[in-house]
């Protein structure tokens, strides 16, 4: 193998470096003015665990909620045609191209105690505004495309062939699905979840405008950088981070090992 | 027991016309054809995955042409096989069990004997990445036979198999058929066709354009199409007629072939065998009564020797030895004569 690289190549790799630099500087930059003490002392605060916590189960409770529905539109995308199927796959990036909190304030008029969700809502007990059901349909809302999308993409990928071949062997239409569509597109499906359930915690813009309180953790890093700077933004910032990168390793990890068992 | 009554059906850019054939119970049927020509379509048809625009398919008497996929009793074997990758190879012939009243032991017991009738026991356990073309091919079998379908559909089974694999395959599709096993065998290879089938049809454009046993096909072949699909390179449309006791085919060419018939002036085929011209590169006087002067076009090696193509107002393939070759100089461009006897004319009367 040729290990020389040629002057094209090279000059990728020297545009490529700085990109990759504008990325870590200001995150390394972060995590070298950041003490571990502070870190530790940050994460022994309550209102920040809470924050954390809450950040991360009402994306999970987003993503696992409208999954349900999203896969199976996904599929629907992957494999048929309909009328206005265009603009359908349209309306589905819609939410990744408006302003977030334009979106929130869409969400903030759909959820309100004066909408008809909201009268719904209120009317079993369940408030959306300033509640973290209304968190998770703003995070749901911004990140949902991701999952449709790979999930579609899975989908696409599965041959039809094996689902007429599943239907001649006698399983009815929704067997095919969860026998053979699911299972051999689920790499795709899963890192559409994991990216919706990313892309849900890190969720700002849309989520401030439907639920301040309680705050989020992005949204408690930008009340702390607002009344204090932003040296006390920063620790909570380091610390939601690395949990951010320990979950998200975790899970690629997790799907990975499904992955190898799949395969043996 | 399978009847397909003028089955259409229109795509996009292809059209199934009017298709209509029967099978017999215990038949071997082949459905026979180039690629394009619409076998696949008329496998998924009488599977069900496709409605036909018209026509209608019966199955023992009754019109199953619009039931259910699952309700069929069909089954249909791809021409990739279509095995579940993410399946072991038992749980793929376990697939179409799912549903049934039979307890786990006995789909269990039931797995291992079909997997035991087709020699892929040892496979149960193995994914099918792991397995060879002609094992895949034993699988899906397998995963089509267990439910026990009143006609199982092959689409090409062979065309991805090397020729040891084949002969394998083959064997084992003629012990399920000895079984009483109906068979829809669907291929583009007439040598294949001739060793499986008990009957053929001839599918052209979507269209059978012959059907009848393989005999019938091969020794009367009733279009070019078919003639040259099956390997016979010397057919021609012609008139017959008869001179002071001699009948003469007239080709398009208007080039007078001598045969030997009894029938009165009429239209059909002439059907003569690459082997059965002899060619000289002096004009001699032979017994035969067909002796045409023209020229070497194309000379292609073959498994049976050289196939020499000679223009002489129609081009005639002749089949000699490579040795014939040489001895006679042939070389494309060459004068030549080609010598048959009307004997070895063959005339089919449409």
């Amino acid at each position: 193998m040729n290990n020389r690289y040629s002057v094209a190549q090279l000059s990728f790799f020297f545009l490529g470096s700085l990109v990759l630099l504008f990325i870590v500087a200001p995150l390394a930059g972060m995590f070298l003015n950041t003490t571990p003490a502070q870190v530790f002392e940050t994460a022994g605060e309550a209102e920040v665990r809470d924050s954390i916590w809450l950040t991360i189960y009402t994306s999970l409770a987003g993503t696992l909620v409208f999954s349900v529905a999203a896969i199976p539109l996904a599929y629907l995308l992957a494999r048929k045609q309909f009328p206005m199927k265009k603009l359908v796959t349209g309306i589905i990036d819609l939410p990744v191209v408006i302003p977030h909190s334009a979106a929130g304030i869409a969400l903030l008029g759909f959820v309100s105690r004066e909408s008809v969700l909201g009268k719904m809502g209120s009317a079993v007990g369940l408030d959306f505004v300033g509640h973290p059901a209304g968190i998770s349909i703003a995070m749901a809302f911004v990140s949902i495309p991701y999952l449709i999308n790979a999930a579609r993409d899975g989908f696409s990928g599965v041959p039809v062939r094996l689902e007429k071949a599943a239907l001649t062997l006698g399983a009815s239409p929704y067997r095919v699905f969860f026998t053979i569509s699911l299972p051999l597109a689920w790499r795709n499906i899963l890192s559409g979840l994991i990216l919706m359930f990313a892309r849900g915690m890190s969720e700002f813009g849309a989520v401030i405008v439907v639920a301040y309180h309680p705050m989020i953790t992005p949204v408690l890093i930008y009340e702390r950088f607002g009344a204090f700077g932003l040296k006390y933004a920063r620790p909570v910032s380091v610390l939601f981070i690395l949990i951010s990168l320990v979950l998200f390793i975790g899970l690629r990890w997790l799907a990975k090992e499904k992955e190898s068992e799949m395969v043996k | 027991m399978l009847e397909l009554r003028n089955i259409t059906k229109r795509f996009d850019d292809f059209c199934l016309k009017e298709v209509s054939f029967s099978i017999d119970q215990g038949d071997y049927f082949i459905l026979l054809g180039e690629s394009g020509a619409g076998k696949s379509m008329v496998l998924e048809t009488i599977a069900g995955l496709v409605a036909p625009d018209s026509g209608n398919i019966l199955l023992n008497d009754k019109d199953i042409t619009s039931e259910k996929i699952q309700n069929r009793k069909i089954g249909l074997v791809f021409q990739d096989h279509a095995v579940f990758p993410h399946l072991t190879t038992g749980e793929n012939i376990a697939y179409s069990l799912h549903g049934t009243e039979m307890k786990k032991e006995e789909k269990h017991e039931k797995v291992k004997a079909v997997a035991h009738e087709l020699g892929i026991v040892h496979l149960l356990k193995r994914k099918p990445g792991t397995l060879s073309g002609g094992e895949l091919q034993r699988v899906a079998l397998g995963r089509t036979l267990i439910q026990q379908p009143e006609v199982l559909l092959l689409d090409e089974p062979l065309s991805s198999l090397d020729t040891r694999l084949k002969g394998d395959l083959r064997r084992l599709l003629r012990a399920i058929h000895r079984k009483g096993q109906t068979i829809l065998h669907v291929t583009h290879d007439y040598e294949e066709a001739l060793s499986l089938g008990t009957r053929i049809a001839v599918i052209y454009q979507g269209r059978i354009i012959q059907s009848g046993s393989p005999a019938e096909v091969f020794h009367h072949p009733k279009s070019e199409f078919v003639a040259h699909f099956i390997g016979v390179k010397n057919f021609f449309a012609v008139n017959v007629v008869t001179e002071n006791q001699a009948s003469f085919a007239y080709t398009a060419d208007k080039i007078p072939v001598r045969i030997v018939t009894d029938l009165p002036d009429s239209e059909g085929f002439i059907l003569i065998r690459a082997e059965d011209i002899l060619l000289s590169v002096l004009p001699v006087e032979t017994s035969a009564t067909n002796n045409f002067k023209g020229k070497v076009v194309e000379i292609v090696p073959n498994a049976g020797g050289i196939d020499v193509t000679v223009d002489m107002g129609m081009e005639l393939h002749a089949q000699i030895t490579r040795e014939s070759l040489e001895k006679l100089g042939l070389i494309t461009g060459k004068v030549c004569w080609a010598h048959f006897k009307a004997s070895a004319v063959k005339f089919i009367n449409i």
